[in-house]
């Protein structure tokens, strides 16, 4: 039986594995892993291998899966709608992330320079509390084209009334302003938080230098607030490219295929024509985009650097 | 560098463009917390308006023709010749029913999910055994495989079991453990200071002893904020319980909105009904959140995975 040499430099005589398997310490953590072992095991390590191997079959649930390679991948690249739904995703998040993102880091600031009342903080996370099912109704109901409250403001200050969620060019942008408002103050209290982490020496030395409030922000605040920034992006585009809800609510991928996003896709392939295999191959693809973008930002970001030394 | 003096020399001249930067960011502040704020007065609004009256003062800021039948509507207090009166469709709805149903599956995923991580994370930061930090790796990629991934496959096992429309179909996912909830208490159970579980164990205490009446008392903090994330994230679900729990008898909120706004007519939707449908969605959160909202604001920075 084989021991780590590490452990064989600590003690003296190592014991072997099976002792070790069986010794009192050991048996004890496997019966306190036991429970989450089992629900590990069940819903995350052999789905994702089930689901690997589905994606590599026809299967409409009726009859037995068959196993056809790596024909529904094949099919996937072909199909105008696949890309198609890739395009509006990506429209969502370029909607969605920038400016929320902005937003966020703009609000954090001027909190931190006025105010650090629970209340407000406590007002800016409740939309993100609440499930995006019931925002999503929240404003179906406010952007109505023709009881809307947002259309009866529009109509008031003398803008015309507009179809919103109705139309297929105003749906997605529409779609992302709902998410914006859901977690855009969520977002800020995560930069607010970031903020004051930053030593308040070095806003001191910088004054002291003469420099201005935008020079301030520039070199000392943003490049500080980085290891937050790294996270809030790579945690808002893996959670955007995944948007359902939303849409599931308020335009069931329509008006056409405007809102049509890949998980919206996949939902409709897997739940509505039963193509089980070939909507585990779209899913097993949007995995891998998401690692892919993942990595990418950060690289881009140089996540494993600090600028604070 | 130059003196401290120099800070006080160069206040004055400073003061006026601060207070324009004050304004300009209560402003801003003020501004949000109105878009953040208005739309939920505007559900009260609505849920508290009789359907005719709305239709008639669309722009009216306060509810219109007082009533609170919508709320007793959507209880399944009414008959249903009123309901159709009031602008319900006629079918039936009855949110006491996917309330409890909501409060069911929330309660058992919360506590189950709580207990069940920490012990594992008890296990990962606490005790020796082979293989532990392989373990604890193959755990974290959990973390990273989004739920879109293992969706289809956890679909078909629960209707493999024929768990599809049962409590246990709709938790069983998430009851014994998620990634995240191991790792961030395994996260602060390495923090804790030693010497107490020594003494106790020296005491002839055994490792579940310690982990009862040692650990868990004194992880009260992070093992709140860890339940109320669940809870938020549980409540708040919809795709799953769709998947695996259109039936009534287990119908949660989330899916239980999602049809009554399939199911209300195209052309002239029950709006009114549907935002007394979501107030009553919403209150559980709201109350949590009186209550605790001090310690989510406060925790916010480890909440990010959800």
């Amino acid at each position: 039986m084989t021991t780590s040499t590490a452990s064989r430099l600590t003690s003296p005589t190592p014991p072997s594995l099976l002792k070790r398997l069986f010794n009192h310490e050991t048996f004890l953590a496997w019966l306190f892993l036991l429970p989450s072992l089992i629900g590990f095991i069940t819903f995350y390590a052999v789905p994702g291998v089930r689901g690997l191997y589905i994606s590599f079959t026809d299967w409409d649930m009726l009859s037995a899966p068959k196993f056809i390679g790596v024909e529904n991948y094949a099919d996937m690249f072909q199909d105008k709608q696949f890309w198609r739904s890739l395009q509006v995703t990506v429209y969502y998040v370029i909607l969605n992330i920038p400016l929320q993102t902005i937003l966020a880091i703009g609000l954090a600031v001027m909190m931190d320079r006025v105010t650090k009342s629970n209340i407000i903080r406590g007002i800016f996370i409740m939309p993100w509390l609440l499930p995006p099912v019931i925002v999503a109704l929240i404003w179906l109901w406010m952007l109505d084209p023709t009881l809307g409250f947002v259309n009866n403001l529009f109509q008031f200050l003398g803008f015309s009334r507009q179809p919103f969620l109705g139309s297929p060019d105003q749906a997605m942008p529409s779609i992302a302003l709902i998410n914006i408002w859901q977690y855009t103050g969520y977002t800020a209290l995560l930069f607010f938080a970031g903020l004051q982490t930053i030593p308040k020496s070095l806003y001191e030395a910088a004054a002291i230098d003469g420099a201005n409030e935008r020079r301030i922000f520039w070199s000392i605040t943003l490049p500080l607030l980085r290891p937050v920034l790294v996270f809030v992006l790579v945690t808002t585009i893996i959670g955007s490219f995944q948007i359902f809800d939303t849409i599931a609510v308020t335009t069931g991928g329509g008006p056409i295929d405007a809102t049509r996003v890949i998980t919206w896709y996949i939902f409709e392939f897997a739940f509505q024509r039963f193509q089980m295999g070939y909507a585990t191959a779209v899913s097993v693809v949007l995995f891998l985009i998401l690692i892919v973008a993942t990595v990418l930002q950060m690289r881009l970001l140089r996540a494993d650097e600090s600028d604070l030394a | 560098m130059s003196s401290r003096t120099a800070i006080f020399s160069q206040s004055h001249p400073r003061k006026i463009k601060i207070t324009w930067g004050k304004a300009l960011s209560w402003t801003a502040i003020i501004l949000t917390l109105i878009i953040i704020l208005f739309p939920f007065w505007w559900v009260v609004r609505t849920s508290l308006s009789t359907q005719r009256e709305m239709l008639a003062n669309p722009e009216s800021i306060a509810p219109v023709g007082l009533t609170t039948v919508n709320y007793a509507r959507v209880l399944g207090q009414v008959d249903t010749e009123t309901a159709v009166a009031a602008g319900g469709s006629g079918q039936q709805i009855n949110f006491w029913l996917f309330l409890r149903n909501s409060v069911i599956v929330t309660v058992l995923v919360v506590v189950g999910q709580t207990f069940f991580s920490a012990l594992a994370a008890y296990a990962f930061a606490r005790l020796k055994f082979p293989f532990r930090d392989k373990l604890f790796f193959v755990y974290l990629t959990g973390l990273m495989v989004p739920a879109i991934v293992t969706l289809i496959p956890n679909y078909l096992l629960i209707r493999d079991l024929e768990w599809d429309n049962t409590y246990m179909g709709i938790i069983a996912p998430t009851f014994l453990m998620s990634p995240f909830a191991v790792f961030f208490l395994r996260q602060f159970f390495l923090g804790i200071n030693r010497e107490l579980e020594e003494a106790a164990s020296l005491d002839g205490a055994s490792k579940f002893g310690i982990f009862w009446r040692i650990i868990i008392p004194i992880s009260g903090p992070p093992l709140a904020t860890l339940a109320i994330l669940t809870f938020v994230s549980t409540w708040n679900t919809y795709l799953w319980p769709f998947l695996v729990g259109k039936d009534e008898s287990v119908r949660v909120l989330t899916v239980a909105l999602a049809i009554f706004r399939s199911q209300t007519p195209q052309g002239a939707p029950d709006w009114t009904g549907l935002m007394a449908a979501t107030i009553i969605s919403m209150i559980p959160t709201l109350i949590l959140f009186l209550f605790l909202g001090r310690r989510v604001v406060n925790n916010i920075q480890f909440s990010g995975f959800k």
